[in-house]
């Protein structure tokens, strides 16, 4: 089996879990109502928990560094997650649309990857299958409720999609390994799976009285996958490991 | 978690309004003194419900206030495991929010008045949450010892006479003992690590030593005692039964650790009693009217939440379809 290939797509689907679970853990505490802290708090700490699965893969099957060293003291330009996961939780319409958008094309990877041939992967799929049932399912709920709900809503969510879409397609940023990943039926690959998120994204889009924005316009912000991330990315890390950065040898 | 604060002069003036029904009043207190719990579709007193709307919106508020000082944190937690137990925590506390804010309007007040009374200050929530976390350690100090001053107080109320309440109150604590595990756990982990931990939780504790022995309210001395709300079993320990209790229960603990309390006056007594060095209960009175380090920020951050999603909630009020049919 080609490793670097299934290294780097566990390296994207773990860096993309825990910068979006990082992301949706802002939330807690200052939603727009109790329900919401609760909901964004729980499928945070579920993509954070998808995040160490996947670094624990890497850490036993490739000998990589354990999880904690991997999520907590790689540098940024090493990260492989997406421009979309970086940007801040911003307003609840762009958090939301960004859920919504993230979250369709998760589900879609990971239920691709329950026929991989690379079985730890095919397993984690599987195993998460329930969690990201839900998750999409709130995605759906709130981006109809608040599409239609009101004129100031619908309003919102239409430039919270305008300004998303062209970060979420950076989702499927082609990787060197395609073809590798391809042959060998680890995974079907990002066309492929921009493919399907779009076949799955736009009715719903239409259904919630939404314009999709036009394809052909929208520019596909790439990068992250190669390292080059948004501005926000840093002081994010920066963040995240202030408190192991006080005493590097310490235990926490 | 929560504090307790004392009968302040306008609860005072709630528990001794109103007249009421004698029959009815002496059947209410019969079936109290028989430990049978109130629902909410039955008669009581008119104190008693304002009394613990009063308390449980007490209570509700400063789950959700109290969820913020640790979740700024959430981002900074240091590994894996500390994380999932931070968020997961935060967001209990801010569940417990949520069914004691249920519990509440099982009296007969809405949670949309309760948080609007909680920004504009004519409702309070517990005092701690008025002091900041400024590092990890803070965190150790709030998840073991905040929260263990606040089962004190939890498992006490749980054992009163409002059935939803103490239902709540039940759930809550099995919770909380949880949290408690992981505080322990953080705060023992700062405790026995490397000198730069071990200052830093010194230094959180210094802090933390004075806003923990105000958790419990005014000393008893210097509060407004209420016999019925004691018959009617809506208070049920006096304030310096529970920190003494607390003291009892952590006091030990923290030492065993090789900690200090910074209190020179603070021992044991030969009686049970602990005896403390005075806490500055004027600085309590500052900084429950309002002049504390975070008073104004909380409030803020909430207000923030409040209006600034004000179109989420509108939006959602009057939904075309209530559920999508999932398409997965
Ligand atoms: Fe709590
Ligand atoms: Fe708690």
């Amino acid at each position: 089996m080609n490793t670097e290939a299934i290294k780097d797509l566990l390296y994207r689907m773990a860096d993309d879990a825990l910068i979006i679970g990082h992301r949706n853990s802002e939330w807690t505490g200052i939603g727009p109502m109790l329900e919401e802290d609760l909901a964004f708090s729980s499928m945070s700490q579920d993509k954070i928990g998808h995040a160490q699965a996947l670094y624990n893969i890497l850490y036993t099957s490739f000998g990589e560094k354990n999880p904690d060293v991997l999520a907590f003291q790689r540098a940024e330009k090493d990260f492989r997650s997406c421009q979309l996961v970086e940007l801040p939780i911003g307003e609840y319409d762009f958090s939301l649309v960004r859920h919504f958008l993230f979250d369709h094309a998760e589900a879609l990877r990971y239920s691709l990857l329950e026929a991989s041939s690379f079985a730890p992967i095919a397993g984690l799929a599987r195993k998460v299958r329930g969690e990201i049932r839900y998750h999409v399912m709130h995605a759906d709920t709130f981006f109809k409720q608040l599409s239609t709900g009101s004129e100031v809503a619908k309003a919102r969510m239409q430039s919270a999609l305008n300004y998303a879409l062209p970060f979420a397609l950076g989702i499927f940023e082609p990787s060197a390994y395609e073809e590798a990943l391809i042959a060998e039926g680890i995974f079907a690959g990002e066309a492929r799976l921009q493919e399907l998120w779009l076949q799955k994204i736009t009715p719903l889009v239409a259904a919630a009285g939404l314009q999709m924005p036009a394809m052909d316009t929208a520019k596909a912000v790439y990068g992250g996958r190669k390292g080059y991330h948004s501005e926000y990315l840093q002081p994010l890390l920066a963040e995240m490991t202030e408190v192991t950065s006080i005493d590097p040898s310490a235990e926490w | 978690m929560y504090g307790n604060t004392s009968l302040t002069a306008e609860e005072a003036k709630i528990v001794n309004s109103t007249v009421e029904d004698p029959e009815k009043l002496a059947e209410f207190e019969a079936r109290i003194t028989r430990g049978e719990k109130i629902e909410p579709g039955d008669w009581m007193p008119d104190q008693y419900r304002k009394q613990l709307i009063r308390m449980i919106e007490q209570h509700a508020h400063s789950e959700i206030v109290g969820a913020l000082p640790e979740g700024t944190w959430i981002t900074r937690a240091p590994n894996f495991r500390r994380k999932l137990a931070l968020i997961a925590k935060v967001q209990d506390e801010v569940g417990h929010g949520q069914l004691l804010y249920s519990a509440a309007e099982t009296l007969g007040k809405t949670r949309e008045q309760m948080l609007m009374d909680l920004l504009s200050g004519k409702s309070k929530y517990s005092n701690v949450f008025n002091y900041p976390a400024n590092t990890w350690a803070d965190i150790a100090v709030i998840g073991f010892l905040v929260d263990g001053a606040a089962i004190v107080n939890q498992v006490i109320n749980s054992k009163g006479s409002y059935g939803p309440y103490c239902r709540a109150l039940e759930r809550i604590c099995y919770e909380e003992s949880f949290h408690l595990k992981q505080g322990h756990d953080n705060f023992v982990y700062l405790a026995t690590g490397t000198k730069v931990q071990r200052d830093m939780l010194q230094e959180a504790l210094n802090r933390w030593y004075r806003p923990l022995l105000h958790f419990f309210g005014p000393s008893d001395r210097d509060s407004q005692h209420s016999e019925k709300l004691m018959k009617w079993k809506v208070k049920l320990a006096s304030n310096d039964d529970m920190r003494n209790q607390f003291l009892d229960q952590y006091v030990p603990k923290i030492l065993e650790l090789g900690l200090t309390l910074p209190d020179p006056e603070l021992r044991r007594g030969d009686d049970g009693i602990w005896v403390f060095g005075d806490p500055d209960w004027d600085e309590f009175k500052r900084v429950i009217s309002g002049d504390g380090p975070c008073n104004a920020e909380r409030l803020e951050v909430r207000r923030y939440s409040e209006l600034a999603h004000r179109w989420v909630r509108e939006a959602l009020m009057n939904p075309k379809e209530k559920y999508v049919t999932p398409l997965a």
